[in-house]
């Protein structure tokens, strides 16, 4: 077997649930875990367990539970980084472990929320978790100091040591008692000021771990007697399974079974079981070999006539009707039809899908006792609850075993969804553990994608070329008229547009569709960012502006805005004279608390080919915990958002997504990346915004402005790779 | 059908039918699963491997054509995580999900095999079809150039 390369840095634990601590790694992890102590974390790793996040061991290390999902943003860093913070220890001795599910449910959510998504795990979890360090320090300090006949405040924690006068210990000597400590309150946590480690720039603890194939993901769990399964649901998603005839593959090499899933009537929610089949046999590829060659009938009903074309078309029409008010200033649409000059473009937003790198997959192995799940959710508590529910046991017999994601984007939320059922069922009915993994083409057409969005906005200018009243109607498509996916509805981003407008319209409509829907990477943003900022450049050329200068003097109340947008002149030295071919553009989107605003450079050659040369990013999140990380994933986050904006989108016929695999749905690459620099305008005090998200959404407007600005094109849809660029 | 196979130096005889691809070999028979699936249609690279040097798409390679070649994947590209892409990998922080970097690095480390110090043009041409969804194509980039360094 291959040998496994264990870092120090980076704890694998190899024995059962043991410690709380689940782990990757292993290769024969649940076979020997029919042991099922009651608290199966008390068993500890190494070392004494000071609260459900600390482990101090007499060797000086120290091991952190994360009970959070590593998708890649850097979340096991960032919740070892603050606990470390408090409790004031080597950064050098701290070691990661995921924490165990199973023991947060059982426990009334011990760890409070182990769901990792809308960037928040920071911005809004920072104050338990820095807690939960501060009162572990706390509690060692005071152990100590009735150890030595002192008082608390004469005990001084730092780097690992208890200190007092002539006396000295490691922490891990007062861990047992401290973890027995009750203390009159609980110490505040500490000001941004008092940081010593939080703010320097900590390279990622999983690092090591993701250069050698070491990292184990979902898609490699292996266990004793694991079969494989190959899952294909309808085309058109939500059709109904007709047939299927298992005789013309039963007798292909390694084919154990086929296995039909049935949606369950009336439940048709983003979790929820389709109907689909499912072939298993002795490896995956035997299992997927002989499913496309299962002869299968479907009833796709009326979704089958539905088309990228007309939903398109049927938007267009929307827009012509009234929505649900969201905002309704009198007067406002009565200064727009009196106004001699008004501004009105129409805008629209492909579906895209979350297209991680590890396809979507799960491995389930339900027992008489208990059930065993590996998943690549982004809330391993939520998997629990999911396969509980699937297969009507207890959740406290469910153990779900964290590993590393191979992306998120808001994809993977409750419990990893759908195949998570499917692997609970098929392992059930089967008895034997299962992997069910989906192929390419599988994941992304039965992903759950990011709404399509049309808008239609209107303003009137007045005399100093500034907008006196706006007009906007925005809609979009989710399946059963989901009024709220996360933060994002329909005119998310628009009707909360920073700019001081005098007098506001602000309309929506929720369309139904068959396509599953979902959160992805800065919900609502994300599409409507788009329309607001290249609609925002609309108006400000329209009054004869700077559309920097515009924003600036239309968010002149608003100080963190004021501070982003000056800050943003300062660096990226935007221009609006460049020759014909180069252009310059701005945009800035507010994302989970956190205003990014971006500045791009393009070049568009005669014949049309467009290179995005830079984009300088200036964000304001508060507070920065880990400015390396933070850096990552504005690169990360801005590169992810200008692909979908320059070459995605994904394309609708008969009711189902014909663009299923790399061939066809594009991702930025290498050679379109462009040169990206990222600065921060912090505003501090109680700001705290998330940044795994918020750096994508200004890039597609702003390289819409830029593109603008060098070829007098106005890009109002995406993909632009639809659009002739060329120019005389 | 029995099929002898030399991996990262190792020899390990399979029982597959020889038109399996050798990403399926190595991740669901061997165990080896540092090799990624991504698209299985040679468009991602997160399945790169190198044979007798090169890099492939294992999820292209049929079992059966690969008698006799030396397969090296990730697990195989260094002892102990200290090949020059390692280290700058490590040194800069490449990743962030991971799940591409497998193919990266060993793409990376066929260029830098072939090509001492690539020039941008030759980074990106090697690179084209190694896709990374979280974007570190920066950092990959700038990984190479510094692997170039250490292993000058």
């Amino acid at each position: 077997m291959n040998a496994i390369n264990l870092s120090r840095r980076f704890f694998i634990q190899s024995s059962l649930a043991a410690s709380g601590g689940l782990m990757l790694g292993f290769h024969m992890p649940m076979a020997q875990a029919a042991v099922t102590d009651a608290k199966p974390w008390k068993s500890a790793v190494t070392g004494v367990e000071v609260n459900a996040w600390l482990v101090l061991d007499p060797d000086g290390s120290v091991t952190i539970r994360i009970p959070h999902t590593e998708m890649g943003q850097g979340g096991m860093t960032s919740v070892a980084l603050m606990i470390a913070e408090e409790l004031d220890v080597e950064w050098s001795k701290v070691k990661a472990v995921f924490a165990d599910p199973n023991r947060h449910l059982r426990n009334d959510k011990e760890y409070k929320v182990m769901s990792t998504h809308g960037s928040q795990l920071v911005a809004l979890q920072h104050p338990h978790l820095m807690q939960a360090g501060a009162s572990a320090r706390e509690r060692l300090k005071e152990a100590a100091a009735q150890a030595w006949g002192v008082t608390r405040d004469k005990v001084e924690a730092k780097q690992g040591v208890l200190k007092s006068g002539a006396k000295s210990a490691p922490y891990a000597e007062f861990a047992a008692a401290a973890a027995k400590v009750t203390l009159d309150k609980e110490p505040a946590i500490k000001d941004p000021s008092q940081w010593w480690l939080l703010g320097t720039g900590t390279q990622r603890l999983d690092i090591p771990n993701k250069v050698d194939g070491s990292a184990q993901y979902a898609i490699d769990t292996r266990l004793p007697g694991m079969v494989y399964a190959a899952v294909k649901a309808s085309p058109v998603p939500w059709g109904k399974l007709k047939s299927f005839n298992f005789d013309a593959i039963k007798d292909r090499p390694g084919v154990i079974a086929v296995v039909d899933l049935r949606a369950v009537e009336g439940k048709r929610g983003q979790p929820d079981l389709q109907d689909a089949v499912a072939v298993v046999a002795t490896s995956w590829y035997k299992a997927r070999t002989a499913l496309d060659m299962l002869p299968v009938e479907w009833d796709f009903g009326e979704a089958a006539k539905v088309s990228s074309k007309s939903m398109s078309e049927n938007a267009k029409k929307v827009l012509g009707e009234k929505g649900i008010l969201t905002k309704d200033d009198p007067k406002a649409l009565e200064v727009i039809a009196a106004s001699k000059k008004v501004v009105t473009a129409d805008y629209e937003r492909p579906f895209e899908t979350h297209l991680r790198m590890e396809p979507i997959n799960a491995t389930v192995h339900v027992q008489d006792n208990r059930v065993d799940v590996w998943s690549p959710t982004q809330d391993q508590s939520a998997a629990i609850l999911l396969v509980a529910d699937q297969l009507g046991v207890d959740p406290k017999n469910v153990y779900a075993h964290p590993m590393f994601l191979g992306g998120g984007f808001g994809g993977n939320g409750g419990g990893g969804t759908g195949v998570t059922r499917q692997a609970a069922e098929i392992s059930k009915r089967l008895k034997r553990p299962v992997k069910v993994l989906w192929s390419r083409e599988e994941d992304v057409a039965q992903d759950k994608q990011r709404p399509m969005s049309a808008a239609r906005l209107s303003a009137s200018i007045g005399d100093k070329g500034l907008p006196e009243a706006i007009f906007t109607r925005a809609l979009w498509y989710t399946q059963d008229k989901q009024n709220q996916i996360g933060p994002a509805t329909a005119d998310y981003g628009i009707r909360n547009m920073p700019y001081n407008i005098p007098l506001r319209h602000h309309e929506r409509h929720n369309l139904d569709t068959h396509i599953p829907s979902s959160t992805h990477r800065g919900p609502g943003a994300n599409q409507t960012g788009f329309i607001t900022e290249v609609f925002a450049d609309e108006m400000a050329l329209a009054g004869g502006w700077n559309p920097l200068d515009w924003r600036i003097e239309m968010t002149k109340d608003k100080a963190d805005w004021q501070h982003v947008f000056k800050t943003l002149k300062e660096k990226a030295n935007y221009r609006t004279d460049l020759p014909k071919g180069e252009g310059m553009g701005i945009a800035a989107v507010e994302c989970h608390g956190t205003i990014a605003a971006a500045c791009a450079t393009v070049s568009v050659t005669r014949r049309g080919v467009l290179r995005v040369e830079k984009i300088v990013i200036v964000a304001d999140c508060g507070h920065v915990i880990n400015p390396h990380a933070a850096k990552e994933q504005m690169e990360g986050a801005a590169c992810y958002e200008l692909g979908h904006a320059w070459v995605g989108g994904l394309d609708i016929r008969d009711g189902r997504i014909v663009n299923t695999n790399m061939d066809t749905y594009n991702i930025l690459r290498m050679d379109q990346m462009p040169e990206i620099e990222a600065h921060f305008a912090l505003s501090g005090g109680k700001k705290w915004g998330g940044m795994g998200e918020p750096a994508g959404p200004p890039v597609p407007p702003a390289v819409a402005n830029a593109i603008f600005a060098a070829t007098g094109k106005r890009i109002r849809t995406t993909p632009f790779r639809q659009y002739d660029l060329s120019w005389a | 059908m029995a099929i002898n196979l030399t991996i990262n130096g190792a020899a390990h005889n399979v029982d597959v039918d020889p038109d399996t691809p050798l990403l399926w070999v190595l991740r669901d028979e061997i165990g080896l699963t540092g090799t990624k699936y991504g698209c299985g249609i040679a468009r991602c690279g997160s399945c790169t491997v190198h044979v007798d040097g090169q890099p492939a798409k294992a999820c292209q390679l049929k079992a059966a054509s690969l008698v006799g070649k030396q397969v090296t994947t990730i697990e195989g590209l260094s002892k102990d995580g200290n090949h020059p892409v390692q280290v700058a990998w490590k040194e800069i922080g490449v990743p962030q999900c991971g799940y591409c970097q497998s193919g990266q690095i060993m793409s990376a480390a066929a260029l830098l095999a072939r090509s001492r110090n690539p020039s941008e043009n030759e980074i990106e041409q090697a690179m084209a079809d190694n896709l990374c969804r979280c974007g570190t194509y920066l950092r990959i980039k700038a990984g190479i150039r510094r692997a170039a360094q250490i292993g000058a």
